[in-house]
């Protein structure tokens, strides 16, 4: 498949995406683009709107609304070569059960159009990748979830496509699973665009590069994950000290903005400058005071999130706490 | 592309015991048919010798055997066809076959041509049987040839009709049921009616002609437009599905 090569490589660009189910509105306006080397992390509560947008994007379900351009091709008026272009792994891993793993995945790769002479090889690449070379031999449906949410993996990349789109990819899955999975989505990361909706939060932060949160089909938040980072850790963090100081003394410190006494030892401290843990450190050591535990506070996307998802909708609570 | 798809519909099939079984039914069934037939043919034989005209081995004996499978599948071709779209719906496969680069039509068509593979596969099975008599007798090889068309069209359109009942929902029983009561429906429809719409209108009525060895364009054009047909609007309903869930 000759793909057009862009100088920006802009692989997904979506505008003012809409749809309606009947009155409901479950996409509204949203609109994001997507480059080449980028992992996007697209969150929400469940409900949000997350799924209906994926399987817009990857043409399963038409828009009521907005366009869709995947590697330069646009998915109405090119639906073929637009389609050729994206690996896509739906909620449920779309596998038939009574196949076995290198029949199904074979059969994939003649749907991508992968030519004879390279079926082998791109199956043995994808089951390698997914760490699928022990169950080849074996029936879809005696595997286990785990297993079959890989196979479900590697069925959206065994055409090698320049967007692969994740809809919850390690549900299901043990947390040995969810490394190599989450190991595996950064790897494609590097040379491809990636779209991942979870609702695991710590999952985002550990492999995406931007993230977008959705809510009622609105398109809420938006920011690179170094942004967030930032956002978040600059300013909270906390101490544990073998003889903790009283805290008025610990008050007169430069840069401090609020302390919170957790107990004797431990303390939550809100701070202002960059440099204040290194100041911290070295009171303490001039001071004797045996600090032996310091934890930046990173909850930030999770903070985030729960204010942008509940905020004036009590209904929306229970989902988002949920989803946090 | 359309063979990719009808590959895996003929794999799946096999690979579970449904097709084995539906096989092996039949052919025991008529099987025991085409004994009965062949016993009362020499019961028949001395009256048959006085006639002018008469009617061969063909006519009696394999002729009557192919107008009880019409009705057998009649019965048995919705389980069959009920799977095709249904299971794919259910089991949310079918977005494997939409994100694919891959048109409706090409996916219609493959899932077509594979319930079409199984269907020669079953006639040639069935059609071992008169072939098997050709040591003992002469065939009429124009009229088998007759028989096999209109036994491949007649469930050519079984399996048209039941993969658009079968794209209509995601419950494999309403498929099949739906898709027994249309067949059945057109074939009753021609009871009890001297319109000719209706009998135009009738499946069996067309296929009759042709087991008997008459070779007409309206009948062999009635079955091809409802393949076209029921093809057409499972294109039609595939896309639709896009629009509204």
């Amino acid at each position: 498949m000759e793909t057009p090569s862009h100088p920006s490589e802009l692989l997904v660009r979506i505008e003012n995406l809409s749809r309606l189910y009947g009155e409901t509105l479950a996409v509204n306006q949203v609109s994001f683009e997507l480059k080449r080397g980028e992992v996007l992390g697209f969150l929400g509560p469940n409900g949000a709107g997350k799924s209906t947008s994926m399987q817009m994007i990857t043409g399963n379900l038409a828009p009521t609304a907005g366009q869709i351009t995947i590697n330069g091709f646009d998915l109405i008026d090119q639906p073929i070569e637009a389609k050729s272009c994206i690996g896509y792994l739906p909620e449920n891993p779309p596998v038939y059960r009574e196949l076995t793993v290198i029949e199904y995945l074979s059969y994939c790769a003649r749907l991508h159009r992968i030519p004879s002479t390279r079926l082998r090889s791109a199956l043995d690449d994808a089951m390698q990748h997914c760490g699928l070379e022990q169950v080849g031999k074996r029936l879809i449906g005696n595997l286990s979830k785990g297993f079959q949410q890989r196979v479900g993996i590697a069925q959206a990349i065994i055409h090698q496509p320049p967007v692969v789109i994740l809809d919850e990819p390690t549900v299901g899955l043990d947390p040995i699973q969810i490394r190599e999975i989450r190991k595996l989505i950064k790897a494609l990361g590097k040379d491809r665009s990636v779209i991942l909706s979870t609702h695991i939060l710590p999952e985002v932060q550990s492999i995406c590069d931007r993230v977008q949160i959705i809510r009622r089909g609105e398109l809420i938040y938006h920011a690179t994950i170094d942004e967030l980072n930032k956002r978040g850790q600059g300013n909270s963090l906390t101490v544990a000290f073998r003889h903790a100081p009283p805290v008025q003394e610990l008050q007169q410190l430069a840069g401090i903005q609020h302390i919170t006494a957790l107990d004797e030892h431990r303390f939550q401290i809100q701070f202002e400058p960059d440099d204040f843990a290194e100041q911290l450190v070295s009171q303490s050591v001039q001071h004797h005071w045996g600090l032996f535990e310091l934890i930046p506070d990173n909850t930030s996307l999770e903070q985030i999130f729960v204010e942008l998802t509940t905020d004036e909708h009590p209904d929306l609570g229970t989902d988002a706490e949920q989803a946090a | 592309m359309i063979w990719t798809i009808a590959r895996r519909e003929i794999t799946s099939m096999f690979v579970s015991p449904l097709a084995w079984v539906i096989l092996a039914v039949i052919q025991a069934i008529l099987g025991w048919m085409f004994l009965a037939q062949i016993e009362n043919f020499f019961v028949l034989q001395p009256q048959l010798i006085e006639l002018e005209n008469t009617p061969g081995v063909t006519d009696i004996v394999i002729a009557p055997i192919f107008s009880l499978a019409a009705i057998i599948l009649l019965m048995i071709m919705p389980l069959l066809t009920m799977r095709s779209l249904a299971e794919e719906k259910k089991n949310k496969t079918i977005y494997l076959l939409f994100s694919a680069p891959i048109s409706i039509t090409q996916l219609v068509l493959g899932k077509f041509l594979g319930l079409l593979l199984f269907v020669l596969i079953l006639i040639s099975m069935l059609m071992l049987m008169p072939l098997s008599l050709m040591p003992g007798t002469e065939l009429d090889f124009g009229k088998l040839l007759s028989i096999y068309i209109g036994m491949v069209l007649l469930l050519g359109s079984f399996c048209a009709i039941g993969l658009y009942l079968s794209s209509l929902t995601d419950n494999q029983t309403i498929a099949a049921v739906t898709t027994f009561g249309a067949l059945l429906m057109l074939w009753i429809i021609e009871w009890n009616s001297d319109q000719t719409l209706f009998h135009y209108l009738s499946l069996l009525a067309h296929h009759q002609p042709l087991l008997e060895g008459i070779f007409s364009s309206t009948d062999v054009s009635y079955f091809l437009l409802i393949m076209l047909l029921f093809i057409g609007l499972t294109i039609r309903q595939l896309d639709g599905d896009r629009l509204q869930h």
